[in-house]
C-alpha cells in the first residue's frame, strides 16, 4: 500500500476506536473520573489535611499527578485490550487481517485509539483536580511527553495482552494482578523516601514509579528518581513492546491457526 | 494467467490435525471455480491460507502471480472473501462495516461512500444501511458479507459455502448475481457441498476429500460420472426382479428394492417395465447424496 493508503487505513482504525469509546463513555470515561474524585476527597482532603506537606508541597498537590497517571495507565491499557480482544472474540478482527494493511499500521491504529482515551481520561481527572488545588506546572512539555508516552506504553501492553488472550478471563489477569499493585506501589500516595531502605530498593524495580515521578516532576520540579532515567525507561518499554507486538502479528500468535 | 496457483500445500494444525496433505491446484483468471467437498475436507483451510487467516505448514501459493510468502499484502489486494461464518461486529451499522473495510484497503472515504451506495443498492441492503448488523435476517447478513468482500473491487472473489442456510429464492438470486460478476471478469472461487450449485454455475471444479484433491476437471466431465441416479422403489410385493436386469437392482425387503437409472432414461419407461414384471408401484424416490456417489465413483476410478 502507498503512504496515503496507509494513512487512510490508520485513520480508519483510530476513528473506529474513538467512536467506540465515546459511544460507551459511561463505561470508558466516567469510571476513572469518579474513582479519582473519591481519592481526591478521601485521601487529599480528609486524610491529607492531617498529613501536612510532602517534599514542600501540600499532600493534595502531591497526589494529583499520580492519580492522573493512574487514570491514564488504566484507560490506555483497558481500551486496547478490550477492543482488540472483543474484535477477536467476534472475529471481526478478520476484516483487518484479510486486508493488505501492514502490521505496523494495525499496531499504530489500536495504540492511537488507546493513547487518545488514556490522555483524555488524564485531562478529565486533571480538570477535576483543579477544584481541589491550584495547579502548578513546572515544565509543560515534560508533562505532555510523560502523559503521551505512558499512554502509548500501556496501549502497547494492552495490545499484547489482547493478542495473547484466549478467553475473557485472560483480559482481567494482567490489570488485576500486575497493573493495579504496581500503580498503587508506584508512589502515587507517598514519596518512597518515607519507606524503609529495603522497600525503597524494591520500589526502584517498579517501572511505574519512574513514570509517576517523571510526570510529577513536570508539575512541581520534584522527583524521587532521575527524570532522564524515567524517560529512558518509557522509551525502552515503548520500543520493546512495539517489537513484541510486531513479532506477534508477523507470526500470527493468537490470531492465525 | 492463473488467478490461483497452489503447489504441495500442507497444513497441519497445532493439535496435529492434517487438514491439507499436499494440495496442487490451478484456477485460471476469469474462471468460476468450485471447491467441492464434505464437511471437514479442508476447504476453509485452503481459503484461510489464501486470505491470511491461517498459517500454512509448507508449500507454495501464488495469487495472480504474487507469491504469498514474498508479498502477501499485495496478494490480498486482489482478493475479497466471504467467510463461512459471520465475522462482522454485530453492533456496527451496515454502512459502517462496508466503509471501514474500504478504509482498511486504503480507499478514501468519499470513494468508499460511493462504492458502498452502489453495492448496497445492488444487494438490496440500501434501506438497511443505518441498521445495526445484528438486526438483519440471515440472508441479509450473508449479502452484507458479499458486499463487504466487493468493496475493494476484487479480481478474485472467494466465497466459503455462500448458500449454506440461505432459502431457495435467495439462493437463485445470489447465483444470478455471482454469474453476472463472473461475466464482468471477476474470477470466482466458491466452496460448497452441493453438487447442484456447481452444475448450475461453475465451469471447473476440484473435489477435495480428507485434505487431498481427488479430482479436478471441467464440471461437465465431473457430473458425467454421476449421471446414474439410484432410486428407492416401493411396490406392493417384490418379485420377478430378474426382469429388470440392466438396472442393477438390489432387493431390500418384501416391498422395497433399489434400482439404478441413467439420467437419459425416461422414468415412464422404467415404470412400464415394472408393470410388465407384475409389480404395483406405491412409491419412488431418488436416493441420497449425489456428491457422495461422485466420491465413490472417483475413488473407484483411481
Ligand atoms: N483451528 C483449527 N484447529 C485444529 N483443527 C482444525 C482447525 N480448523 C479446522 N480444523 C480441522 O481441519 C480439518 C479441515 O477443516 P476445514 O478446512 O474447516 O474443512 P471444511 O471447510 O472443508 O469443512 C477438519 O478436520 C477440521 O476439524
Ligand atoms: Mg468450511
Amino acid at each position: 500500500m502507498t503512504l496515503n493508503e496507509n494513512y487512510i487505513a490508520l485513520s480508519t482504525i483510530v476513528r473506529k476506536e474513538v467512536v467506540r469509546f465515546m459511544r460507551i463513555w459511561s463505561q470508558t470515561l466516567l469510571p476513572s473520573v469518579i474513582t479519582q474524585t473519591l481519592y481526591f476527597v478521601i485521601f487529599g482532603k480528609f486524610i491529607g489535611s492531617r498529613i501536612g506537606d510532602v517534599g514542600g508541597i501540600s499532600y493534595m498537590s502531591f497526589i494529583i499527578p499520580g492519580l492522573v497517571m493512574m487514570a491514564v495507565i488504566n484507560n490506555a491499557f483497558a481500551n486496547v485490550v478490550s477492543s482488540f480482544f472483543g474484535s477477536k472474540f467476534q472475529r471481526s478482527i478478520e476484516e483487518i487481517l484479510v486486508s493488505p494493511m501492514p502490521n505496523w499500521i494495525i499496531i499504530a491504529g489500536y495504540v492511537g485509539g488507546g493513547t487518545l482515551r488514556g490522555v483524555l481520561c488524564g485531562i478529565l481527572v486533571f480538570l477535576v483536580s483543579i477544584f481541589f488545588e491550584h495547579p502548578m506546572v513546572h515544565n509543560f512539555w515534560l508533562v505532555i511527553v510523560f502523559v503521551v508516552l505512558t499512554s502509548v506504553v500501556f496501549s502497547l501492553g494492552g495490545l499484547a495482552n489482547g493478542i495473547f488472550a484466549k478467553k475473557f478471563d485472560d483480559v482481567a489477569i494482567f490489570p488485576t494482578f500486575v497493573l493495579t499493585p504496581l500503580t498503587y506501589l508506584g508512589g502515587v500516595f507517598y514519596s518512597i523516601h518515607s519507606l524503609p531502605e529495603f522497600w525503597q530498593k524494591i520500589s526502584y524495580l517498579n517501572p511505574i514509579l519512574y513514570m509517576i515521578n517523571g510526570f510529577r516532576f513536570g508539575f512541581y520540579g520534584i522527583s524521587d528518581v532521575n527524570v532522564f532515567l524515567s524517560l529512558g525507561i518509557l522509551i525502552f518499554l515503548a520500543g520493546s513492546l512495539t517489537v513484541i507486538n510486531l513479532r506477534f502479528l508477523e507470526k500470527g500468535t493468537g490470531l492465525r491457526a | 494467467m492463473n488467478a490461483i496457483s497452489i503447489q504441495k500445500l500442507i497444513k497441519t494444525y497445532a493439535n496435529g490435525t492434517k487438514a491439507l496433505k499436499g494440495i496442487d491446484l490451478q484456477v485460471r483468471s476469469g474462471d468460476f471455480f468450485a471447491l467441492l467437498g464434505a464437511n471437514g475436507a479442508g476447504k476453509t483451510t485452503v481459503i484461510g491460507i489464501m486470505t491470511g487467516l491461517v498459517n500454512k505448514t509448507s508449500g507454495q501459493m501464488r495469487i495472480f502471480d504474487v507469491d504469498i510468502d514474498q508479498d502477501h499484502p499485495r496478494a490480498k489486494t486482489f482478493m475479497g472473501v466471504v467467510p463461512q461464518e459471520m465475522n462482522f461486529n454485530i453492533f456496527e451499522k451496515v454502512e459502517d462495516i462496508l466503509c471501514s473495510q474500504a478504509g482498511y484497503y486504503g480507499i478514501p472515504r468519499a470513494e468508499a461512500m460511493r462504492r458502498c451506495e452502489v453495492i448496497l443498492k445492488r444487494l438490496d441492503l440500501w434501506e438497511k444501511r443505518n441498521h445495526q448488523s445484528r438486526t438483519l435476517s440471515g440472508g441479509m447478513k450473508r449479502r452484507l458479507m458479499i458486499g463487504r468482500a466487493l468493496i475493494n473491487h476484487p479480481q478474485l472473489l472467494i466465497l466459503d459455502e455462500p448458500t449454506a442456510g440461505v432459502d431457495v429464492e435467495l439462493r437463485h438470486e445470489m447465483w444470478d448475481f455471482l454469474r453476472e460478476l463472473n461475466q464482468n471478469g471477476t474470477t470466482i472461487l466458491m466452496t460448497t457441498h452441493y453438487l447442484e450449485e456447481v452444475e448450475q454455475m461453475c465451469k471447473n471444479a476440484a473435489i477435495i476429500k480428507n485434505g487431498e484433491i481427488i479430482a479436478c476437471d471441467q464440471v461437465k466431465n465431473l457430473v458425467r460420472l454421476v449421471d446414474q441416479e439410484t432410486y428407492v422403489v416401493h411396490v406392493e410385493h417384490v418379485h420377478n426382479l430378474d426382469r429388470l436386469n440392466g438396472h442393477g437392482v438390489r432387493r431390500i425387503d418384501e416391498t422395497t428394492f433399489e434400482a439404478e437409472l441413467n439420467k437419459k432414461e425416461r422414468l415412464n419407461d422404467f415404470i412400464a417395465r415394472l408393470s410388465e414384471a407384475g409389480m404395483v408401484l406405491t412409491d419412488l424416490r431418488p436416493k441420497g447424496n449425489r456428491l457422495e456417489k461422485l466420491f465413490l465413483r472417483i475413488l473407484k476410478q483411481n
